[in-house]
């Protein structure tokens, strides 16, 4: 059995923050007299993760994502708790522990503005040692991959948000490092571009094996890459399993699309109507009595098509974070 | 090591392709530079002129080297400043230098060594003119000129230590100017930037014979325009060295403390 390459035990970071009232006066008073407020952006979560897994963290804004990939980065130190991440304690920061790993913020640049990516590629090389002949192979292999080689030879301040993203992310991978921390990567990015930063991270972890941990509040970019989701709110873990599990228990209900080859039909007596048009009719059934309801669909109706879908799983996600049980 | 060597080279040559880019703005952020010794040669060379041509052993001439030396020894001086460390917090760029398996300090030293080259190219002309307006009197040794070359990288580290100590303040408050502007103020009178440090009274020589700030603009000026002995100059670089050291080492004190404490809320 394989060792985990991130184990999490009782992990909180707690935030000791000073608060008053606006004013004159409140200001005044806080000179002489501060009050604090104790904020707890993460919560005792404990999680193991295997090698080469791809995991979801979701959560709303403000739940500790973020706040978890910084200590699990060695970015932060915990308050309290255990991390171990490839067999090292992030908190510590050494250097080879920093050398395998890459933490990709949407919002975060790590190349310089003025000079073409190719550049900043260089200075990559020099930062993590990467032997010259290894260092082009890769390069040249994201740049094919990831379709940039015009791009790269332009100033990063040239190119668009998606373009300079791509860039970023090759960046943050020239040293193969064997586990991504990914906060966002496809924010503010139109769907072709996110799906080719998907098609690429996914194929980065099967080539290299590389273990993801994953945040986006575009639940495209969790379907397509993570068969495990952990969600925390509010710094507490709601729920860590198959994300196919998390749809099977916080989904109470399928959606059925028929369309009806005459146009007319009466489906009330099915489940609830949600929509009706010209002949298009949008049911939602209990997910327990969709195979029996399905089937007495095409038989008594004439059925030009019929479809069943999960509801989105954006609204699964608002669902589970409307839980107040902490789930394991 | 050989990583380190590689590193530093890589760096310095970002940081030229980068300044050039800039070359308009560094030029006037040159001129800029160049006004604050031209007006402390205009009222010294005067004052000098009315005592008789000479004052604490500078001719007009030599006050002329002192300050136009000073215009390079201030280029070599510019180093990554508390509000840089200010910014780079604010802006969340720690955070990702920190994902470097590598001390952040490495980017800062590396890179402002590398804009030095920039600088001094563009320094050259600057030179030249007020060496034809003032007409310095300069007549160095090779073993001053060998010692010069050495001491304004050593000023530079120097340098860089004193405010990357101030700058890791910014790990506990995110605000470290008035600090800095108090440190900037004794470096004024202490370094031999505002004048010449034998202008000075006697206890003030003593006493900034103890701290960092004059091995950082006189002792390199001075080394090239003076007249010291061979032991002065190897007692000033050896000062240097041992200011080096100690800055070193309370930057890896103060980092070890402050990292700790670095929040890097929303960033």
């Amino acid at each position: 059995m394989q060792s985990p390459v991130i184990e999490v035990n009782n992990l909180s970071k707690h935030y000791r923050v000073p608060v008053r009232e606006a004013g004159l006066k409140a200001a005044t008073k806080s000179l002489f007299k501060r009050k604090y407020n104790t904020v707890k952006a993460v919560e005792s979560i404990s999680f193991k993760i295997d090698p080469g897994e791809v995991v979801g963290f979701l959560g709303p804004n403000g739940a500790g994502k973020t706040t978890t990939l910084k200590m699990l980065s060695g970015l932060l130190f915990p308050t309290t708790g255990t991390s171990m991440v490839l067999g090292y304690q992030p908190s510590r920061r050494q250097a080879e522990f920093l050398g395998q790993i890459t933490l990709v913020m949407g919002n975060r640049s790590q190349m310089s503005w003025d000079l073409p990516a190719l550049d900043s590629f260089e200075l990559q090389r020099a930062i993590y040692g990467i032997p010259r002949p290894e260092f082009e192979k890769t390069r040249d292999e994201y740049i094919e991959l990831l379709e940039v080689k015009e791009l790269v030879r332009k100033p990063v301040r040239n190119l668009s948000l998606g373009e300079r993203m791509k860039v970023e992310i090759i960046v943050a991978l020239l040293h193969r490092p064997k586990v991504l921390f990914l906060d966002e990567p496809t924010i503010g990015l139109d769907v072709t571009m996110q799906r080719r930063i998907r098609l690429f991270v996914e194929e980065y972890n099967h080539r290299t094996g590389a273990t993801v941990l994953l945040t986006s509040h575009y639940m495209a970019d969790v379907e397509a890459l993570c068969k495990r989701v952990i969600v925390i709110h509010n710094g507490k873990l709601l729920f860590d399993g198959d994300l196919a599990a998390l749809l099977e228990r916080f989904s109470a209900f399928k959606t059925i699309c028929v369309t009806l080859a005459n146009g007319n039909g009466s489906f009330s007596h099915y489940g609830e109507v949600l929509n009706q048009d010209a002949g298009h009719f949008t049911l939602r059934i209990p997910r327990e009595k969709t195979p029996d309801i399905t089937a007495r669909i095409l038989a008594e109706q004439k059925v030009e098509d019929l479809t069943v879908e999960d509801p989105p799983i954006e609204d699964i996600i608002e669902k589970v974070f409307s839980q107040k049980s902490v789930e394991a | 090591m050989k990583r380190y060597i590689d590193f530093y080279l890589t760096s310095m040559k970002i940081a030229i392709l980068e300044q050039f880019q800039y070359r308009a703005q560094n030029y006037f952020y040159m001129v800029g530079v160049i006004v604050e010794p031209t007006i402390y040669l205009v009222v010294w060379s005067t004052i000098a002129n009315q005592q008789g041509g000479s004052i604490g052993g500078y001719s007009s001439g030599g006050l002329a080297a002192y300050y136009i030396v000073w215009t390079l020894v201030r280029q070599m001086n510019i180093v990554f400043t508390p509000y840089g460390w200010e910014d780079r917090i604010q802006h969340g760029r720690l955070s990702m230098e920190l994902m470097r398996p590598m001390h952040p300090i490495h980017s800062d030293v590396s890179y402002f060594a590398g804009w030095k080259f920039v600088m001094i190219i563009l320094w050259i002309p600057i030179a030249t003119a007020l060496a034809l307006i003032f007409k310095p009197i300069l007549n160095p040794t090779w073993v001053q000129v060998l010692v010069f070359v050495v001491a304004i990288w050593g000023a530079y580290l120097v340098r860089t230590m004193i405010y990357a100590v101030l700058g890791l303040i910014t790990l506990w408050t995110t605000r470290v100017s008035a600090i800095f502007e108090l440190v900037f103020a004794l470096e004024m009178i202490l370094s031999g930037r505002f004048v010449p440090m034998t202008l000075m009274p006697v206890w003030v020589q003593h006493l900034a014979y103890y701290l960092p700030f004059q091995w950082t603009f006189f002792f390199p000026i001075n080394a090239l325009v003076g007249r010291s002995s061979s032991i002065e100059l190897l007692t000033g670089l050896g000062m240097q060295l041992i200011w080096i050291l100690i800055g070193i080492l309370i930057v890896k004190i103060v980092w070890h403390f402050g990292i700790r404490r670095f929040s890097s809320v929303g960033n």
